[in-house]
């Protein structure tokens, strides 16, 4: 850009800022102030005849009751926090490894022999985006019934000698569900990132020698690595907020999720300050991750466009 | 083979443990194993929705089996039918409701937004960047429970109900707006504008006229992908629901879904997705319409498709 004396480069540059204020302006108030008020209510009392919560802005006025609940609740052994937590953390730790290995070879075949192809495979993979979270889960339903075709099949074939109930409480529906429904949100950040290796390395390496599965471990594997730390990362932080999907896929506490956890303190009405500190402990914990995702997309974007 | 080998006279036969191995390794040979895992990938993935939807058309009760072929849970079904059940009905009109508000709002905002940060210099500038990306990476229960918190003890003046929703859900769509017009936006660069005010238009009249009519394939992507997510949003709309009135399909299928479900909640989900595609189609069409009325005859897909670069 031809450099222009300060007058005219600043008005510019006021004249975008002015463009941009609308939108900034209502994150600000939508998404910001939000999150100071579930700092203002974990820190803040409840009323003792109403069960309503009385939030705290002020940090000196700021009474740890809520926080307590939630420190003891994880700390010590028979804390109802802790074993949630801990099982929350397996969950998504088997979802997400799950996840990636069904989404890495496709978008991998995807991006690396589409060609012709490669619209109405990208159509197949963005198609689960258009149907709702919640009809996904209902066909999962539909199907895990005890007359549901699961047990048709599982019977048909002789694995199971009668129809046995999914629905009750397992570890497994469960995780098929968030793995069912996270998926898609993984594949195509994956597809994104490994349509941008240059073909050429690899056939550098086939020249070189490199038998299929060396080429594989030694140059495609590390130049996905990036691309597959973006796919956890962006299906990790969802998953450890949800809660319909163990309420939907199994109706027991057995499964009870961070996510239940929260919801049963806010919506139940009498303890809000016990969930707001939840939400609290939870932000504080994904916050590693958060930080990391935001920095390194704005310096992919800057890499890529910049 | 053999002729081969006569003639060069030097080696033997390939073995057949040779041959395989170098059929295995061929790096130019059809990918036969990842051919076969997207195609299962891809019937995983879509047919548990095909067999939902095929049991909206159930003639019986049943959600896990055939039963025939009938609209009775769509319209014929005098109390539990979409048509007739009104929280089904409401759910319905509510869902929509929020979609439209959602994009009349979210899309002028967002492309004001993506257009004002792409340009603007400074360290406001790069924070207001970074904020902006947050609400995609927060869990929607957060979302969910901020929003329902700042609306019962601060921002007292909004009720619960719709006038939450919506601002829930322009929320967290903005920055999907953000994105894909950002992204357009930086292909584009800033010669048009420069040449338009070259020729002596003011900032605000080459946005107008050389930027906005190329930005239009995003605006219209955008519009869709808001549309798309405000239908199937859950959490936030759950949470900022002010009663059974203001519940909207997600809610609605995930209240009803353990109590006493029958096909009409199949048949709902059904109708959301029709609804969504068929928005989405009207507005690739109408922008084909435009197009070929500035004469432009290329491809629409192809500039829908380069969106995705």
């Amino acid at each position: 850009m031809a450099k222009q004396h300060d007058g005219v480069t600043r008005r510019r540059n006021a004249f975008w800022a002015a463009l941009a204020l609308p939108g900034v302006v209502w994150l600000v108030l939508f998404f910001v102030v939000p999150f100071y008020a579930i700092i203002g209510v974990a820190f803040g009392t409840v009323d003792p005849i109403f069960g309503t919560p009385i939030p705290a802005w002020n940090p000196l006025e700021w009474s740890y009751e809520g926080l307590d609940v939630v420190v003891n609740g994880l700390v010590s052994s028979e804390g109802a926090f802790r074993t949630v937590f801990l099982r929350t953390l397996v969950y998504v730790t088997v979802a997400v490894a799950l996840s990636l290995l069904i989404a890495y070879p496709v978008a991998y075949f995807v991006a690396r022999y589409g060609g012709r192809w490669k619209g109405p495979l990208l159509l197949g993979l963005i198609a689960p985006f258009f149907i709702s979270y919640l009809m996904r889960m209902l066909a999962w339903i539909n199907l895990l019934q005890d007359d549901g075709w699961v047990n048709d099949v599982l019977l048909w074939i002789g694995i199971l000698d009668q129809p046995r109930n999914w629905l009750d409480g397992r570890a497994s529906s469960v995780i098929l569900g968030m793995v069912y429904g996270y998926v898609p949100f993984m594949i195509l950040p994956l597809y994104a990132f490994l349509d941008r290796i240059d073909r050429s390395l690899l056939e550098a390496a086939r020249d070189l020698g490199a038998g299929p599965f060396q080429a594989f471990r030694l140059v495609t594997l590390p130049l996905s690595l990036p691309a597959i730390l973006a796919g956890v990362v962006i299906i990790a932080l969802p998953m450890f907020g949800d809660y319909y999907t163990p309420d939907l896929l199994s109706g027991s506490p057995k499964t009870s999720l961070v996510g239940n956890q929260i919801n049963l303190y806010i919506q139940g009405g009498q303890q809000r300050n016990v969930g707001a500190a939840l939400v609290v402990v939870l932000m504080l914990m994904l916050a590693v991750l958060l930080a990391y995702y935001v920095v390194v997309t704005a310096r992919t974007q800057r890499r890529l466009h910049g | 083979m053999t002729t081969a080998a006569a003639t060069a006279g030097a080696r033997p036969a390939p073995t057949a443990a040779r041959r395989f191995r170098d059929w295995w390794a061929n790096p130019w040979g059809k990918p036969r194993f990842l051919v076969l895992y997207t195609a299962l990938y891809l019937v995983w993935s879509i047919v548990p929705i095909l067999i939902a939807i095929r049991f909206s058309f159930n003639e019986g009760r049943s959600r896990s089996t055939a039963q025939g072929w009938s609209l009775r849970w769509y319209v014929d079904d005098p109390d539990l039918s979409v048509w007739n059940d009104p929280d089904l009905r409401a759910a319905l009109v509510q869902s929509l409701r929020l979609a439209g508000l959602a994009v009349l709002i979210t899309v002028p905002l967002g492309v004001a937004l993506a257009i004002g940060l792409t340009r603007w210099r400074g360290r406001a500038a790069g924070a207001s960047r970074y904020m902006s990306l947050v609400p995609l990476v927060t869990p929607e229960i957060v979302m969910g429970v901020a929003l329902l918190l700042v609306f019962v003890h601060v921002l007292t003046f909004v009720p619960l109900g719709t006038p939450a929703q919506v601002i829930g859900h322009v929320t967290f769509s903005i920055a999907f707006v953000l994105i894909i017009v950002r992204a357009r936006l930086l292909s584009i660069g800033p010669e048009y504008e420069e040449a338009a005010q070259d020729l002596g238009a003011s900032p605000w009249q080459s946005l107008r006229l050389a930027l906005l009519p190329m930005l239009t394939p995003a605006i219209v992507a955008s519009a869709i992908v808001v549309f798309a997510i405000s239908m199937d949003d859950f959490v936030v709309s759950a949470f900022l629901s002010s009663g059974t009135n203001t519940d909207t399909v997600p809610v609605r299928i995930y209240g009803t879904g353990r109590t006493a479900p029958t096909p009409a909640l199949n048949a709902l989900a059904t109708l959301t997705l029709v609804i969504t595609l068929l928005i989405a189609a009207i507005a690739f069409l109408l922008w084909r319409i435009v197009q070929l009325r500035r004469g432009r005859t290329g491809s629409t897909l192809q500039e829908f498709a380069q969106l995705a670069e």
